[in-house]
C-alpha cells in the first residue's frame, strides 16, 4: 500500500524537476521530430506531402521494405538459434546446461556493430568459412552479402532476448501440463508443437517483439556493413549529408517510432498473459528427462553449431585485434600486439576511452538518481501524476537512438549555451543527456525492483521511533536499495558505453567522440581495422565486466536482503 | 448413448518388488501390490511417503523403477507414458489454457488419430458423463474448480484407459465441494467398472471411497486391507497413529493361566483375551480413545484405572479427555450429549478399557 501523504515540498519539487527534464529532453525533441514530419517545409503548414514523397521515392520504398524484411528474417533466424537452446536446457538433464545458458547471453555484451566487421572476415565472400568451403567443396555461401549480413549479425546478437524470455516461460510451465499430454498419448515433436510451445508463446512473443524492435531501429550494424538502403541508415545519411531541414529524416523517424511502439505494445501484451500456465498448487517441480546417447549426440551437435555461430563475432574480433594482415586467408598471417599499443599510444583513441568513461558514467549517474526518485514517488507517495513520470521515462524505450539524435539536433541547434558560446546540440553534454534518456527505462526498472524489495514496514518502524520522512529515506530506504541501484548504474553504464546510434549523430568534433564513434571511424578504413578491433575488445571488456558486476551485485544483494523483503513491501 | 462399463475392459494391476530412487535417495522400497480388475484402491500416506511417486511410476513419470508393474498381465515398466493407456488425473488438473474444454477432452483421441466423427461423438459422451455439455466451448480459466476437475476426469476417461489414476484429486477443492466430488468420482468409477487408484493423504477420503487401501510410509507399504481392517487391526504403530487417534502404551506381555497379561511401562496393567500372533515379550498395547470408558464399575475381569484429567477438547460429536496416568497421557473420547458429566482439569477420574477392542502388537 502506498503511504498516501500528498507529498511534501521536497518531494513535489523533485517530481517537478524530473518532469521538466523529461519534457525538455524527451517529449519536446520527439514531438518536434513528429511535428516536422507533418509540416510543409516551405509554408510550415500541416501536410501529408512528406509521407507521399517518401512512398513515391523508389529508394525509400526499398529501404522501408528492406528494414521490414531484415527485422522479420532476424526474428526467424534468432528463433532458430534460441528455440532449441531454450528447449534442451529447460527440459533435459544436460551436462553444461548452465554454461549454455550463460554462453547464450554473451552476444549481448558485444554491440552488434563491433562484431560486424569481424563477421565479414569470417563469413564474407572472401572470409575464412567461404575460403574453406571453396577449397574443399567448390562452392561458397553468401552469408554476408547485402541484407544477409545484417540479418546474420543482428540475429546472432539479439537471439538472447528470445532465449531468455522463452527459457523463463518454459521453466514456468506447470510440468503436469506436459505430463498430462504424455499420459494421453502425445510425445516428441507433436507434444512440443501442440502443448509446450503454445504455453510458452507469451514469452516467445515478448522476446521476438523485442528482437524485431531492436533490429528495425538499429543504425550501427547496417552502417558498418555498408548497407545503406534501410530506414535507420537513410535517416542518418539524409540528416548528415543534406542537413537537418530535410524532411525525409523526420518521416523515417515517425515510421521508426510507430513500429517500435507496436512492437513494444505487442511484447507487453504478451507478457501480461504470461501467468496463465505457471506452476499451480500441486504442480510438478522441475522434472528433467535424461537423454538417450544418440539424442545427446544430436543435441550437442546442434548446440555447438549454434554456439560457434554465436561466438564467431568474438572470435573474429579477437583474431582481428591481434592479427597483422588478414585478407583472403582463413586466419591472419601473423599475430601482434601492435594494435593495442597503437590504441594506447594514440591520443585520440585514448580520448575515446576517457570520453566514454566520462559520458557513460555521468549518464548512468543521472539515470539512477532519476530512477530512484521516480521509484520512490510512485511507490511511496500519493503525489498526483506520479505515474506520468513512470510512463514518460518508460516511453523512451520506443524512441530509437536515431530519432532522439535527430530530435536533439533539431531542437537544440539554435540554443546557445551561456558562457561557452556553443549551440547545446554540439556540446558534449548533449551526448551524456541522450545516453541518459536512452538508458533511463532500464535503470528505472532496476530501481523500482529494488524499492519493491524493501518492506514498507521497515520504513514505518523508522518513522515510529521518530525518524522524519527525509531521514527515513536517507537512513533506511536508500541503504536497502543500494544493491539494486548499483546494479542499475552498472547496466546503464555498460550499455551506454557502446551506444552508437544517438552518439554518431551528436558527436560534433572528434575530440568529443566516445568509443563507439571511434570504433566506427577506425573500421571505415582497412588499415584502421586492427586498432578498431582492439578498441572493440576494450568495449567488450567494459560491457562484459559491467554485466558480470551487476549480476554479482544483484546476487549478493538477494542474499543479504532476503530478510528485508516480504509481502508487505508491495504497493 | 453414453459410455458404459462395456466400453472399458477392466484389468488388474500387479506390482512386484518395485524399487525407485531419486539419485541416492530411496523413495520406494520393495513395493508389492495386487489390485484386482475393477477395484477402487487408495494409496494413503503422509507427504513424502512415496504414494505419489508410486502412482507416477505406474503412469510412467519419474525415474525408471526396478521391479515390475503389470497392467492386465503386461509389464509396462519399459513403456513410455504415451504408450501405457493409463489415464491420470493430475492434482492441479493440468488443463491446457490455450484450448477449449472440448479441445482438451478431444486431445487424447486426436493423438490416437481417430476419425473426426468418432472423436466428436466420444467427446460429447464424456462431457455428458460429467455434466459439462454446455461448457464445451469455454476455456479452462472460465471454469470453477469443481468444473475443472470434471473436465480433467472427462479428458482422461474419454480415452477409455485401462486404469484410472487420481492424484489427490480433491485437494484443490473447498470442503463442501470435496464431499460432493467424492461421491461423483465414486459413482463414475462404479458406472465404468474402471480399476481406479486414488492417492490421498486424507484418511477420511480413503475410507469413504476405496474398497481397499495401502498405507505407505517412507517408501514402504505398511499395510494393505479394507478401511475397517486397517482401523481395527493396524499392523504397526505408524498405521495405528496415522488412521485416527490411538493410545499406544509400551510394555511387556506375559502369559498367564487365563490368557495374557500386559504390564505397561507406565504401570498400566491389563489382562487380554486376544493378541495378534500371541507372542509374549515386549510390545505395545493399542486402543482407540472411544474404547476407554469413564466409570468405577468395570465389567468382570477388567482392570480399573485412575488418573488425573490434564486437559479436555470439545469436538462437537464427542469430548476428548487426556488423562495422566503415571506421567503418560491416555486419550479417552466420550460421545457428546447434553447433560454429559464433565470433568475439571486436575480432577481424579477412574476409567476402564473395552476388552474386545484392545490388542497387543509385538515390537
Amino acid at each position: 500500500m502506498t503511504n498516501s501523504i500528498p507529498g511534501s515540498w521536497g518531494t513535489r519539487s523533485a517530481a517537478l524537476l524530473i518532469f521538466a527534464f523529461l519534457l525538455l529532453f524527451l517529449v519536446i525533441p520527439v514531438s518536434k521530430v513528429i511535428f516536422v514530419a507533418f509540416q510543409d517545409p516551405h509554408s510550415g503548414s500541416f501536410t501529408l506531402i512528406n509521407f507521399v514523397d517518401f512512398f513515391n521515392t523508389q529508394l525509400f520504398r526499398e529501404s522501408f521494405l528492406n528494414s521490414l524484411y531484415v527485422a522479420s528474417m532476424s526474428v526467424i533466424l534468432a528463433s532458430i538459434f534460441a528455440i532449441p537452446l531454450a528447449y534442451f536446457t529447460t527440459r533435459f538433464n544436460f551436462g553444461g546446461a548452465v554454461i549454455i545458458q550463460t554462453l547464450g547471453v554473451i552476444p549481448l555484451i558485444m554491440p552488434p556493430f563491433v562484431g560486424a566487421v569481424a563477421m565479414q572476415l569470417l563469413f564474407g565472400d572472401n572470409g575464412s568459412i567461404n575460403l574453406l568451403l571453396d577449397e574443399h567443396f567448390g562452392f561458397t555461401i553468401p552469408f554476408m552479402q547485402g541484407l544477409n549480413g545484417v540479418i546474420l549479425v543482428e540475429s546472432i546478437h539479439y537471439f538472447p532476448f528470445i532465449l531468455i524470455n522463452l527459457s523463463a516461460a518454459l521453466d514456468n510451465i506447470d510440468r503436469a501440463m506436459e505430463e498430462s499430454a504424455q499420459n494421453l498419448g502425445s510425445y516428441g515433436v507433436r507434444l512440443f508443437r501442440r502443448i509446450v510451445f503454445p504455453l510458452a508463446m507469451p514469452g516467445y512473443i515478448a522476446g521476438a517483439a523485442l528482437v524485431f524492435l531492436k533490429v528495425f531501429d538499429d543504425l550501427g550494424t547496417p552502417l558498418l556493413l555498408n548497407v545503406n538502403n534501410m530506414l535507420a541508415p537513410q535517416a542518418y545519411l539524409r540528416i548528415s549529408s543534406i542537413g537537418i531541414s530535410d524532411p525525409m529524416g523526420y518521416v523515417i523517424s515517425v515510421i521508426l517510432v510507430l513500429f517500435s511502439l507496436v512492437a513494444l505494445w505487442t511484447s507487453m501484451l504478451a507478457l501480461k498473459g504470461r501467468d496463465y500456465s505457471t506452476v499451480q498448487k500441486g504442480g510438478g517441480g522441475l522434472m528433467k528427462r535424461d537423454l538417450r546417447p544418440w539424442e545427446k549426440l544430436g543435441s550437442y551437435f546442434v548446440i555447438f553449431l549454434i554456439l560457434f555461430l554465436v561466438l564467431s563475432p568474438h572470435i573474429g574480433l579477437v583474431l582481428l585485434s591481434f592479427g597483422t594482415i588478414w585478407s583472403f586467408s582463413v586466419l591472419p598471417d601473423a599475430y601482434t600486439v601492435a594494435h593495442y599499443a597503437e590504441v594506447f599510444s594514440n591520443d585520440s583513441s585514448v580520448r575515446y576511452i576517457t570520453n566514454t568513461l566520462l559520458y557513460a558514467g555521468l549518464a548512468a549517474f543521472i539515470d539512477v538518481i532519476i530512477g530512484t526518485a521516480i521509484a520512490y514517488l510512485v511507490f511511496r507517495t500519493g503525489i498526483k501524476g506520479r505515474k506520468v513520470l513512470d510512463y514518460m521515462a518508460t516511453a523512451a524505450l520506443a524512441v530509437p537512438g536515431v530519432v532522439l539524435g535527430i530530435g536533439f539536433l533539431r531542437t537544440f541547434h539554435e540554443f546557445q549555451v551561456p558562457l561557452i558560446d556553443k549551440p547545446l546540440a554540439s556540446w558534449w553534454v548533449i551526448i551524456v543527456i541522450a545516453l541518459a534518456i536512452r538508458r533511463l527505462p532500464y535503470a528505472l526498472r532496476a530501481c523500482m525492483a529494488a524499492l519493491q524489495q524493501v518492506s514498507i514496514a521497515l520504513e514505518e518502524a523508522a518513522q515510529n521511533v521518530g525518524a522524519t520522512r527525509f531521514r527515513t529515506v536517507h537512513k533506511v530506504v536508500i541503504p536497502l536499495m543500494a544493491g539494486g541501484i548499483l546494479a542499475g548504474f552498472i547496466t546503464s553504464f555498460a550499455t551506454a558505453a557502446v551506444e552508437l546510434s544517438a552518439t554518431i549523430m551528436l558527436t560534433s568534433t572528434e575530440a568529443d567522440a566516445p568509443l563507439a564513434y571511434g570504433i566506427y571511424i577506425f573500421m571505415q578504413s582497412a588499415a584502421g581495422r586492427g586498432p578498431g578491433a582492439a578498441l572493440g575488445i576494450i568495449a567488450v571488456i567494459i560491457v562484459g565486466l559491467g554485466t558480470y558486476l551487476s549480476h554479482k551485485v544483484i546476487e549478493h544483494y538477494k542474499h543479504a536482503h532476503a530478510t528485508a523483503s516480504n509481502e508487505g513491501g508491495q504497493p | 448413448m453414453t459410455i458404459t462399463a462395456s466400453d472399458i475392459q477392466s484389468v488388474s494391476v500387479d506390482i512386484e518388488d518395485l524399487h525407485l530412487s531419486f539419485g541416492d535417495t530411496k523413495v520406494l522400497e520393495g513395493v508389492n501390490l495386487s489390485i484386482p480388475a475393477g477395484e477402487f484402491f487408495a494409496f494413503l500416506g503422509p507427504s513424502g511417503s512415496g504414494k505419489s511417486t508410486l502412482l507416477r511410476a505406474i503412469a510412467g513419470f519419474g525415474p525408471r523403477p526396478r521391479g515390475s508393474i503389470r497392467i492386465g498381465g503386461v509389464d509396462i515398466v519399459d513403456l513410455p507414458p504415451w504408450r501405457r493407456d493409463v489415464g491420470m488425473v493430475f492434482q492441479s488438473y493440468a488443463l491446457w489454457p490455450h484450448m477449449t474444454v472440448e479441445k482438451n477432452v478431444a486431445f487424447g483421441l486426436v493423438e490416437r488419430k481417430l476419425d473426426r466423427r468418432e472423436i466428436k461423438q466420444r467427446v460429447g459422451e464424456a462431457l455428458e458423463l460429467v455434466g459439462l455439455t454446455e461448457l464445451a466451448n469455454r476455456r479452462p480459466n472460465q471454469l470453477s474448480g469443481g468444473q475443472q476437475q470434471r473436465v480433467a476426469l472427462a479428458r482422461t476417461v474419454v480415452i477409455r484407459p485401462k486404469v484410472l489414476l487420481l492424484d489427490e484429486p480433491l485437494s484443490n477443492l473447498d470442503a463442501n465441494l470435496r464431499v460432493q466430488m467424492r461421491r461423483d468420482i465414486l459413482n463414475l468409477q462404479q458406472q465404468l467398472k474402471l480399476t481406479t487408484i486414488f492417492v490421498t493423504h486424507d484418511q477420511e477420503e480413503a475410507n469413504t471411497t476405496s474398497s481397499r487401501m495401502a498405507v505407505l510410509d517412507k517408501g514402504v507399504i505398511q499395510q494393505v486391507g479394507t478401511p475397517v481392517e486397517l482401523y481395527d487391526t493396524p499392523a504397526n504403530r505408524f498405521v495405528a497413529e496415522f488412521l485416527g487417534h490411538a493410545n499406544i502404551i509400551d510394555g511387556v506381555l506375559h502369559k498367564t493361566e487365563k490368557g495374557f497379561e500386559f504390564i505397561g511401562d507406565n504401570g498400566l496393567h491389563s489382562s487380554l483375551d486376544r493378541t495378534s500372533g500371541n507372542e509374549t515379550g515386549r510390545g505395545m498395547l493399542i486402543f482407540r480413545p472411544q474404547n476407554a470408558h469413564f466409570g468405577t464399575k468395570p465389567p468382570e475381569e477388567t482392570e480399573l484405572y485412575s488418573g488425573v484429567v490434564e486437559y479436555q477438547e470439545f469436538l462437537g460429536s464427542s469430548r476428548r479427555f487426556a488423562v495422566n496416568i503415571n506421567g503418560k497421557h491416555v486419550l479417552i473420547e466420550t460421545p457428546h450429549t447434553s447433560g454429559d458429566p464433565n470433568f475439571c482439569i486436575g480432577e481424579q477420574v477412574s476409567f476402564y478399557l473395552d476388552r474386545e477392542n484392545v490388542f497387543f502388537l509385538n515390537a
